[in-house]
């Protein structure tokens, strides 16, 4: 429900919102290092009742079950992938904030690095052209008209310096 | 009585916009001057009507009319006048009616400053301004009127949403606005040179001040949001990837992009086309934003389909605004002539990286976002894409960019030298490098990333500070000289500076506060202490008091650092008694950058409070970093050369004075 208050502060709808604690004091586990793992893999889950938030930040009853069998599975002595594995056969790929590649996931996963490379491709081509063509193009650029010409010479004459070399 | 006047001059708002959104085009047509200039008097017009109607709802709010529908679904007659007022925007209806307000603004700023654009330049922005105007005004009238009656009024209102009433929410709303909506001058802009068919310099130097404006706005918009959700929303998280966040996210990193290209238009006359796809863009994922918020899609894409009547309305004017912008662009873009000529290594050429990155990051922001609605929609098929995506796509994203922002400002325009801005930048690399060892050594065992990122924004910070003691020629020449200089440099050199050091000093303070929090979760009872980071918080005691509209219950707690006491410290948990709802109030304590950051949890039966205490070190550069960032937007907006055009000579020495 917190991220709902996040809607808040950038939509200012309304929607009703209690604040409280994520990670209650009676959820954290003895070992250190292992609390620290189950608070990296909570952070990785959704709590499926709320808009998008992770079950590390989220208050409702869901994400606690959801903490506690984190906790449960790692004390059981599964690896990080295992508990992920458990969470998903029994929750679905929902559950993950971050989606596993898939077909389902491909163009989500793709556009990132494909919008680089084609932005990137789309200029080195650019530029080639540019260069091929370039004698042409420096004084093909817009006339002014008459009224320009005139409103520009006033304008040169008012800022004697505007044109430093910046 | 009021309510009426107000709805009545929205109606005449929107008569005034349909003149407004064709007469001028006409006179264009016709090389008519007087029907051009109906543009420039429609547009001040509307904007006291839209003011009018504005003022109405707020005195409407002020005065606790609760005949009034939205005065009585957001207000009570016990609220402070303060949120009394901000109220007006805390609800739907309000704040569109913000929206088209802060949109008449804009409207009325070109039609009353725009003295030295061109008339025929003129008359078409502010046609387009009132299209969208149009849109906007019937939106609000046909289906989000903040003006409908009550049949029989209720004693009193249900009160606004406890965590709305606070003093952040009270000038974020705003102020993000005036970003998005700002950005609508640069698209109308862009949408009257397509019409126009004739682009030019000239063009570029009349919008980079109203984008640059914009994007002061929503710089400071987003970075009040994020720190009122830090210290409002109890756990200390400032940014959270949520699809509201990044739908003012995208607009401003599509307008930080315009902002560079705007000025390779400027000063090169290049990149002509680009900049014009990326007026309307910028404006596109505004218009974007506020569907997403505002249709309700977010909440669920069911809600949507149930309720659709404002969705719908919205969804029709964003596929009218962009699928017929971007449509007049594929059009007539290839009328517009091509400008100079650049190597890949120049000004021109880093401006254009910069816009590479920009725009990448602002398509992974848009595919992350979008994606899980669009797979629902096509194969009802539930993903969720949140933070660990988007920190994984988004942040390398960052590195390039952040590594080559220092180069960018020492190349010169046209062709550049690499190698002679890397021996300037020496210094600051060596900087950089000395950071990264100390971090390293300091916090041997720790994390690797940190140091290395943290040297990233050092580079960047000392690479602003090396260009502007390359320009002023300190350490080269007498420290005199090099004042002087100082004082000649154009202000966008300095506002480029500080805008460039504001985004290492971010940096500093995301990378500080995620690598070195340290957190503390228990239960403590009064006379217990807590030990975070060195300082023991000692819980005093727990008292319950009345405010205006809610009751609170207070924990009064003593800092101390090496047995001396530093401060006390009081957060609270309030509970509105209209609403039925509870907000938990922070107590935060500063030192230096860094935070010491105590929220409450419940209490329990044995009478002990759960409490989260956080010490967030640097914490506070996170916000500066944007804080800088609009500053620097703001030296720049104030060079001279945006002032190019004061009509009358004797302005123009005024400015050039005021500029020294």
């Amino acid at each position: 429900m917190r991220r709902s208050l996040i809607t808040f502060a950038f939509a200012f709808a309304v929607l009703a919102a209690p604040a409280a604690h994520a990670v209650q004091p009676d959820e954290i586990m003895a070992d250190p290092a292992k609390e620290a793992r189950a608070r990296d893999l909570s952070r990785e889950l959704r709590c499926m009742v709320c808009q998008n938030q992770s079950i590390d930040d989220s208050e409702a009853p869901l994400a606690r079950d959801l903490r506690l069998l984190v906790r449960e599975r790692i004390a059981a002595g599964d690896s990080d992938n295992q508990v992920m594995d458990f969470l998903v056969a029994r929750y679905g790929e929902f559950v993950l904030l971050k989606p596993r590649f898939n077909p389902h996931t491909l163009l989500l996963w793709l556009v990132p690095p494909l919008a680089l490379l084609g932005g990137g491709f789309a200029l080195w081509h650019y530029s080639r052209r540019r260069e091929q063509s370039s004698a042409a193009s420096e004084d093909s650029t817009a006339k002014l008209t008459a009224e320009e010409q005139a409103r520009l010479e006033q304008l040169m004459a008012a800022e004697p310096a505007a044109d430093q070399p910046n | 009585m009021i309510a009426e006047a107000g709805h009545y001059a929205l109606v005449l708002a929107l008569a005034l916009a349909l003149i407004q959104s064709t007469v001028p085009l006409l006179g264009a047509r016709w090389g008519d001057l007087a029907l051009m200039n109906v543009a420039r008097s429609t547009a001040v017009a509307q904007l006291l009507f839209v003011a009018a109607s504005f003022v109405a709802l707020v005195t409407l709010h002020v005065t606790s009319d609760f005949s009034v529908v939205n005065v009585f679904e957001n207000s009570h007659s016990m609220k402070p006048l303060i949120y009394k007022i901000t109220g007006v925007w805390g609800n739907h209806e309000g704040s569109m009616l913000l929206w088209v307000s802060i949109l008449a603004l804009f409207g009325g700023l070109v039609a009353a400053f725009g003295n030295n654009l061109p008339l025929s330049l003129r008359a078409h922005v502010l046609a387009v301004q009132a299209w969208i105007a149009s849109a906007f005004y019937l939106f609000i009238l046909l289906t989000s009127n903040p003006f409908l009656r009550i049949a029989n009024p209720p004693i009193e209102g249900r009160d606004l949403n406890p965590v709305l009433q606070d003093i952040g929410l009270a000038v974020h709303p705003p102020m993000l606005y005036l970003g998005y909506v700002g950005f609508s001058i640069s698209f109308s802009f862009a949408i009257a040179a397509l019409l126009e068919g004739r682009i030019d310099a000239a063009w570029a130097r009349w919008v980079r001040p109203w984008t640059l404006m914009a994007w002061i706005f929503l710089t400071l918009g987003i970075a009040m949001g994020s720190y009122w959700a830090y210290y409002e929303l109890g756990w200390g998280g400032w940014w959270f990837w949520d699809p509201v966040e990044n739908a003012s996210l995208m607009p401003w990193l599509a307008g930080t992009a315009l902002l560079h290209s705007a000025l390779v238009m400027e000063k090169r006359n290049a990149l002509k086309v680009w900049t014009i796809l990326l007026s309307i863009l910028t404006f596109s994922l505004s218009l974007l934003g506020t569907f997403l918020v505002r249709s309700g899609v977010l909440t669920s894409v069911h809600a949507f389909a149930t309720d659709p009547a404002r969705g719908v309305f919205i969804l029709l004017i964003l596929c009218l605004f962009i699928g017929g912008s971007l449509t007049l662009y594929a059009w007539r873009a290839s009328t517009l002539k091509q400008g100079g000529l650049f190597a890949p290594i120049s000004r021109e050429g880093a401006l254009v990286l910069n816009n590479l990155f920009l725009t990448t990051a602002c398509a992974t922001v848009f595919i992350g976002t979008l994606y899980p609605l669009a797979l629902e929609v096509l194969t009802g098929e539930k993903i969720s894409v949140g933070a660990p995506f988007f920190n994984l796509t988004f942040a390398p994203l960052f590195v390039p960019l952040m590594i080559a922002m220092p180069f960018g400002p020492m190349l010169a325009w046209k062709r550049g030298d690499l190698l002679g801005a890397a021996q300037r930048l020496t210094a600051a690399g060596i900087v950089a490098l000395v950071a990264i060892a100390v971090l390293y050594a300091w916090t041997y065992g720790g994390s690797t990333l940190a140091p290395l990122a943290i040297g990233l924004a050092v580079f960047v910070i000392a690479g602003a500070l090396s260009d502007l003691a390359e320009r002023t020629g300190l350490f080269r020449l007498p420290f005199v000289t090099a004042l002087q200089r100082a004082r000649g440099l154009p202000r966008a050199a300095w506002g480029t500076a500080f805008a460039h050091a504001g985004v290492g000093i971010a940096l500093i303070g995301i990378v500080c506060e995620t690598t070195w929090n340290s957190e503390y979760i228990s239960t403590m009872r009064p006379g217990d202490v807590a030990n975070v980071a060195g300082y023991q918080l000692k819980l005093d005691d727990m008292a319950q008091r009345q405010g205006p509209n809610f009751r609170e219950m207070i924990a009064q707690f003593t800092v101390k650092l090496d047995g001396e006491t530093l401060s006390r410290m009081t957060p609270s948990k309030r509970n509105f008694t209209t609403r039925g709802s509870s907000t938990t109030e922070a107590a935060l304590l500063t030192r230096g950058a860094s935070q010491l950051y105590i929220s409450l949890g419940d209490v329990t039966a044995d009478g002990a409070i759960a409490v989260r205490i956080y010490h967030k070190p640097l914490v506070l550069l996170i916000w500066f970093g944007p804080v800088l960032m609009a500053f620097g937007g703001l030296l720049s907006l104030s060079d001279r050369r945006l002032r190019v055009g004061a009509p009358k000579p004797a302005r123009a020495a005024r400015a050039l004075q005021a500029a020294e």
